[in-house]
């Protein structure tokens, strides 16, 4: 029982990654696409001669593609960042400096990443007033508390498309037309769900959006904007005046290049992929929780992103559960202040109305292109034994649990 | 992040269970940290003759019950008194910072187990 495996000590030979929200590889036909833009077109797009050229006509040809993952109007509406915490600073402080004379007030949900969480929480130091929508058990924003907190003086509110750690979708056409009707702006961060759920910024009403190349199996370090045409905001890093003078700095060539190239397989294969996804999703929560006592799904069980599978289990504890997987070569996360640099548990498990010792128990794996109905057949084979293994271990199991 | 040592521990956890008739018994921490540590002691000629413990708490947490149950086995309450956070991080080849205080309680159970074996010794007195 003291022991995980008969080979004490050793760990598993097995490698299985289910932690494709913390980082993605990067698809191989996008790392092809990328190479010929450090090696031999290397030229700075800013530049007259033919080498800045293919370098400018290469950047404008991946807004195109940007733009046509998200149904933007135009390509002019996608400016590139250094990737998702970048495009929400931009969005939140940008949005709300360039627009401080109209109102002050800014609205957002009480589990946005923290890259929209602290932009809004600086702004409140700064002469803007900040609203904290509640969310119900399953992650919900609250729609009437919305149109209530909305005033004359909202300007902008900001609400995730999908959570990455409790997999929620929020209905963003209600959102945005509740917020349209008091004439504020929508930012979403679709950085979770981009590549996941196809997402069409003109049939939903979103102004701002937020997308991450690394996210649809781009490359780390870059990241878009979409604006909306009219929606002004002003430039957080300034400089050289590239992307429309809205972020200066010479752009990332072969990481636009390849984030253009992953949004054109994004937008062929997302269908084909969510589905699979959707199937090893359900078949791997079902297995997770019905067999063990005490395990509970995080989130809503149908309006889910396809590769999100956040479980809990009482009386144990998540850092624990990593541990133990990672020992059976397992990759998963968790809500569990252990695994983060503060000490709380996870706000988005708290907002959800989570107690402490439910959110130290939390669970989470999310899905990529590479697993396997194979692969979480291993997972759910495993998991028994390693809850089973904590709950011996823990004081706080209950003692119908201890028989 | 964690040293071989602690993994160590943490995959073959020692002196890991309840003593159902402890002499002591010393809990620690509390849910919402995310530790609670409950160490139980049989005392005899005034060592610890036998000791374990139950931890709900993160790999820091169960290596460092562990560990703290090596160190106090067979020493006598005041040596044992005398063992410290420092002590049982130590012998794990270290902790990462921020485990320091929130996982490191296994040294104040075993001194709230002794306490608590004080305690009851003290009552046993009185009602003889």
């Amino acid at each position: 029982m003291n022991n995980l495996s008969e080979d004490e000590g050793t760990t598993s030979s097995k490698r299985i990654y289910m932690d494709y929200t913390a980082g993605k590889p990067v698809d191989p036909r996008v790392v092809e696409a990328m190479l010929p833009y450090m090696e031999t077109m290397y030229g700075n797009p800013s530049s007259v001669h033919s080498f800045g050229q293919e370098a400018k006509q290469a950047t404008e040809e991946a807004r195109t593609k940007i733009a046509e993952l998200v149904n933007a109007e135009k390509k002019n509406s996608i400016i590139f960042t250094s990737g998702a915490t970048e495009s929400n600073n931009m969005a939140i402080k940008g949005f709300a400096y360039r627009n401080k004379d109209r109102g002050t007030h800014i609205i957002t949900s009480s589990i946005e990443h923290m890259s929209v969480m602290n932009p809004c929480k600086y702004l409140s130091t700064r002469g803007f007033k900040v609203s904290f929508l509640p969310v119900d058990q399953y992650g919900f924003v609250n729609l009437e508390t919305l149109e209530k907190e909305l005033t004359d003086e909202t300007i902008l509110v900001s609400v995730m498309y999908a959570n990455g750690e409790i997999g929620i979708i929020q209905a963003i056409k209600e959102i945005s037309r509740i917020v349209h009707d008091k004439k504020a702006v929508l930012h979403v961060d679709a950085t979770a769900a981009v590549g996941q759920i196809p997402i069409d910024v003109k049939a939903e009403g979103i102004d701002l959006l937020t997308i991450s190349s690394n996210d649809i199996y781009g490359p780390k370090g870059v990241g878009a904007l979409y604006i909306k045409q009219g929606a002004r905001v002003e430039p957080t890093i300034h400089g050289g005046g590239q992307e429309q003078g809205l972020r200066s700095g010479t752009e990332n060539l072969p990481g636009i290049v390849g984030f253009g190239k992953a949004a054109e397989i994004a937008k062929k294969e997302v269908q084909t992929e969510s589905e699979r996804l959707t199937r090893l999703r359900d078949r791997f929560i079902k297995g997770l929780t019905e067999p063990i006592p005490y395990a509970f799904l995080n989130g809503h069980p149908v309006e889910r992103l396809p590769n999100n599978v956040a479980v809990r289990y009482s009386f144990i504890e998540g850092e624990s559960m990593l541990l133990s997987l990672d020992m059976m070569g397992v990759a998963a996360s968790s809500g569990s202040a252990c695994t983060a640099k503060t000490l709380e548990p996870s706000h988005v498990l708290r907002a959800i109305g989570l107690k402490h010792e439910e959110a130290h128990g939390s669970l989470l794996f999310t899905l990529g292109k590479q697993n396997t109905e194979e692969e979480v057949d291993y997972v759910i084979g495993i998991m028994p034994d390693i809850v089973k293994r904590l709950r011996a271990m823990s004081p706080l199991t209950s003692k119908e649990l201890k028989e | 992040m964690y040293t071989e040592k602690v993994m160590e521990h943490f995959k073959n956890p020692r002196n890991m269970g309840e003593i159902p008739d402890a002499d002591g018994v010393g809990t620690v921490g509390n849910p919402v940290c995310g530790d609670v540590m409950a160490i139980y002691i049989k005392v005899k000629d005034n060592r610890i003759a036998d000791i374990k413990f139950k931890t709900f708490g993160c790999g820091a947490a169960v290596a460092t019950s562990s560990m703290v149950t090596e160190l106090a086995k067979g020493k006598t309450l005041e040596q044992a008194m005398k063992i410290t956070r420092a002590d049982v991080a130590d012998e794990l080849g270290g902790l990462p910072p921020i485990k320091m205080h929130c996982s490191n309680l296994a040294a104040d159970g075993l001194h709230a187990a002794i306490e608590d074996y004080y305690k009851k010794q003290k009552v046993k007195g009185m009602k003889k």
